[in-house]
């Protein structure tokens, strides 16, 4: 008996929605930080997207065509196009165009594809890409630029832009630190987190650094697309609201990070550097609302997501403060992620009328 | 009062206001009526009259068989045309043995039993026997004998008896117009039913998108202090008889038992109705109320049909078809089958027929699994059809059994969610089809081995009695070898004859 031999089994109506319509619906969220980035850091900026995520197209459609698979209807569930989207702002604004291709061949033919495709990878493919093109090329990634708003004196021309992001030539002085990256070198230094965590402010003399406010609007060095906390948001709402997504991975993520980060705080503020700014910074508002809540790399049941979004923050603490890199999203969501099958174990929910361990439940004696 | 939360269900688009506001109609008799010996759960009835016989409105043609089975009535006077294989209302399409009634347009009454005076006062084997007699079947889709469910009062200790009025398929309102038109008639076979049962207490639950209808029982209810009339959420499956008793008493009957387990036996609205008019009327069960329903449909309506009216004829008293409809469903689009063919009869169990457009089920070739979870966010059963479906795909139905398939009620929430739109009802039917077709291989070995063992011992034993006779009587060595090859041989063709 083959499962084509039974006739077709109900139901005969469907809730309105579609992957691809998942899919575009994140696409959408995702539009007003990257066009508010897109702006902040120019043409280069542009080039690099567009070329990321062109480049994630076109590796998908090649590893289709080689497994014998519909090549136009699969690329028409946006997948491809959101996971170059998401590691095109994951990338430093003016890295050269071959981080975006590299890391489009690493994220859809190694990440994804080698798995199976869509739906059986087990990590997440743009976090799987940022992270070997950072651990091979460290100083290429962490090529941080200050802003560089299109049309103001500072941007550069197209011409210019050209030769940024096609021939590598990103001119000295435009360099700056992210912030984590700046409280980490000045604590190796010596520096207090207290002290450097001054510079963040209006008031400093010596500033050079964005205040609070900055920092969580996004006016700063960092990611092509991590960087403004508060547009990020207001797609994660979007996603929350068209429950793209739930609450509890974001929550989660953010609120474990943020308690880990004001214990510590509170009890050496000189070391650790307190919750607030664990959470505006980074990639941690990128990360909680569109990367750890990845559908396929992520735990399924709600009581999973909980656990995994928790996992995400603690270890994003821990790499952030006790590793050498200053920035930890990636690898704690690649931790997690291998951990879901495990959690998915643990985390099954109760069938009506068994208990926990899935017996019977035994009826109680009657009153 | 107090309900108790359940776990996962959906909001379908509810689709119900193409009807609800249709007041029942009658249907004109059909030129002839298709009556199957088989309506409901169990062994199929045995036939009472045959071609060529005159018969009477409510007369008994057919005859329960067994414990669990239930009579057929005629639903119209008139010549029994013929006794032929007629198509089943059932996803085969196979044919079965059905008594074809051409009606003589008198709708002249048989004689009917006496109506029970004072139900409250009769003895309840007596109610049994009538509800028997009028060969009533559960109408909300699980068409077990109604009589037999009766029988459960005496095996266990019934507190509440719930009326199902939920009525949470889409499109469907037959048990929501009998409730707006008939509050009396319900409230008074559910007040029998809970007798009969012994349950003191009578709760009706009703989905809070029937406002009408929550209304129209509550006045009828009003004078009887034991009745109490309950809106629930409306969030499918509120109907499944289990999640409806866990939201109104909190109570979780236990996986493999049944809800009396619990004190909580369920009837829909119109099976309650039919006792009502078994034991008030003497009238069996002969006509429905079907929901006519889809987008397909030109006039949708709430149809009065005899049992046994052929699915076109009520079809085109609703107007026909208005555009070509994808899928004909029998019953609501959620649980419903559907149907190979509209030469197939309404019967006692069914509530609606649907014609519905391509948009209305919007069906898309399925795409691969994403995991987004949302089939185990909504599973009123508390599974994980993502794995579940995972197991099923790679034919591993005992790993799709140790995740749970068998606890699945097929409601088809995790299916209607699914964004990539992968059949998982579909998917865990056939396990389950797979699944008891391996148990019953299983036990089918099991017997074979234990009577094969049997055997090897009846043959040793009887082979050991000869030996020891032909010892007692011959004790010579040389002559045993060639006696007990000859006797084994002779046992073996016992066994065979025997066998």
């Amino acid at each position: 008996m083959s499962i084509a031999s039974i006739s077709k089994s109900g139901p005969f109506t469907h809730a309105p929605n579609s992957v691809q319509n998942t899919m575009f619906t994140v696409l959408l969220a995702l539009v007003p930080a990257t066009v508010f980035n897109l702006y902040l850091f120019g043409w280069p900026a542009i080039l690099l997207f567009t070329i990321t995520v062109v480049a994630c197209v076109a590796v998908e459609a090649a590893c289709l065509a080689l497994a014998d698979r519909p090549v136009v209807a699969t690329l028409s569930d946006y997948s491809a196009v959101l996971t170059g989207w998401l590691l095109a702002m994951s990338l430093p604004p003016w890295a050269p165009w071959w981080t975006g291709v590299l890391g489009a061949i690493l994220a859809i033919a190694l990440a994804k594809h080698a798995f199976g495709g869509i739906g059986q990878n087990v990590f997440n493919p743009a976090m799987v890409a940022r992270v070997a093109l950072l651990v091979s090329f460290p100083v290429v990634m962490t090529a941080w630029v200050l802003p560089h708003p299109l049309l103001s004196s500072k941007a550069p021309g197209l011409n210019q832009s050209l030769s940024i992001t096609l021939g590598g030539n990103v001119p000295d002085s435009v360099s700056a630190a992210s912030a984590l990256g700046y409280v980490k070198t000045e604590l190796s230094r010596g520096i207090p987190v207290s002290e450097s965590l001054k510079e963040f402010s209006r008031d400093s003399a010596l500033t050079h650094m964005p205040d609070m406010m900055d920092l969580a609007w996004g006016y700063k060095a960092g990611s092509l697309g991590e960087t403004s906390t508060v547009l990020i948001l207001i797609g994660g709402i979007l996603l929350l609201m068209r429950r793209i997504i739930s609450w509890h991975i974001p929550i989660a993520m953010l609120g474990s990070l943020f308690v880990m980060g004001s214990l510590f705080n509170y009890v050496d503020p000189a070391r650790f550097a307190p919750g607030l700014f664990q959470v505006i910074t980074g990639a941690t508002f990128l990360g909680a609302f569109f990367i750890a809540t990845d559908y396929v790399t992520s735990p399924v049941s709600k009581k999973g997501q909980l656990i995994f979004g928790i996992g995400c923050g603690v270890l994003t603490w821990l790499i952030r403060t006790f590793a050498g890199y200053p920035e930890g999203v990636a690898f704690a969501v690649l931790l997690m992620n291998g951990l879901t099958p495990i959690i998915d174990q643990y985390t099954r929910p109760r069938a009506f009328g068994r208990n926990s361990k899935g017996e019977p439940l035994q009826l109680k004696e009657k009153p | 009062m107090k309900l108790f939360p359940v776990r996962g269900g959906i909001h379908p688009d509810y689709r119900k206001e193409q009807t609800s506001e249709k007041a029942i109609v009658a249907l004109p008799m059909p030129p002839l009526l298709f009556i199957p010996l088989q309506q409901h759960v169990g062994a199929p009835a045995q036939l009472l009259v045959s071609a060529g016989e005159l018969v009477k409105k409510g007369q008994m043609i057919a005859l329960c068989q067994g414990t669990i089975s239930a009579s057929q009535h005629a639903p119209t006077s008139g010549r029994i045309a013929e006794i032929a294989e007629v198509a089943a209302p059932h996803p085969s399409g196979l044919p079965q043995t059905t008594i074809i009634i051409e009606p003589d347009g008198k709708d002249e009454w048989a004689d009917l039993p006496e109506p029970i005076a004072d139900p409250f006062a009769a003895d309840p084997q007596v109610i049994r026997d009538r509800v028997a007699q009028a060969g009533i079947v559960g109408m909300g889709g699980a068409v077990f004998p109604a009589a037999v469910k009766l029988n459960l009062g005496t095996q266990y200790k019934i507190e509440t008896l719930l009326v199902n009025g939920a009525e949470c398929e889409p499109y469907v309102t037959c048990d929501d117009r009998v409730m707006r038109e008939y509050a009396d008639e319900v409230i008074d076979g559910a007040r029998i039913v809970a007798r009969v049962m012994g349950a003191p207490k009578v709760v009706v639950g009703i989905e809070r998108n029937k406002p009408q209808a929550i209304d129209a029982m509550t006045k009828a209810a009003a004078a009887f202090a034991e009745v109490e009339v309950v809106g629930v959420p409306a969030l499918y499956p509120m109907g499944y008889a289990h999640e409806l008793i866990l939201a109104i008493t909190g109570r979780e009957t236990p996986a493999g038992k049944r809800t009396a387990e619990v004190g909580v036996v369920a009837y829909n609205v119109c099976t309650v109705r039919a006792v009502h008019q078994a034991v008030r009327f003497g009238r069996p069960l002969i006509s429905r109320v079907v929901t006519v329903s889809g987008g397909a449909i030109r006039e949708p309506k709430n149809v009065l049909a005899p049992i046994g009216t052929r699915i076109a004829d009520l079809v085109e008293f609703c107007g026909g078809f208005a555009t070509r409809p994808e899928s004909i469903v029998n019953g609501g689009p959620m649980m419903g089958e559907p149907l190979p063919t509209l030469e197939a009869p309404v019967v006692k169990g069914t509530a609606g027929i649907l014609a519905l457009t391509a948009e209305e089920i919007n069906s898309r070739p399925a795409s691969p699994c994403i995991r987004c979870g949302n089939c185990v966010t909504i599973c009123p059963c508390g599974l994980s059809p993502v794995e579940i479906s995972a197991f099923v795909r790679k034919d591993n139905f005992e790993g799709a059994a140790k995740m749970g398939v068998m606890d699945c009620v097929s409601c088809g929430s995790c299916a209607w969610v699914c964004p990539s739109h992968i059949p998982l009802v579909h998917y865990f039917n056939y396990a389950k089809g797979m699944l008891n077709d391996l148990e019953r291989e299983r036990r089918k070995n099991e017997r074979v081995k234990t009577l094969a063992e049997a055997r090897i011992i009846r043959l040793e034993k009887a082979a050991e009695a000869k030996r020891a006779a032909l010892a007692a009587r011959k004790p010579s060595p040389e002559n045993t070898p060639s006696g007990n090859g000859s006797e084994a041989a002779t046992a073996t063709t016992e066994e065979k004859v025997n066998a």
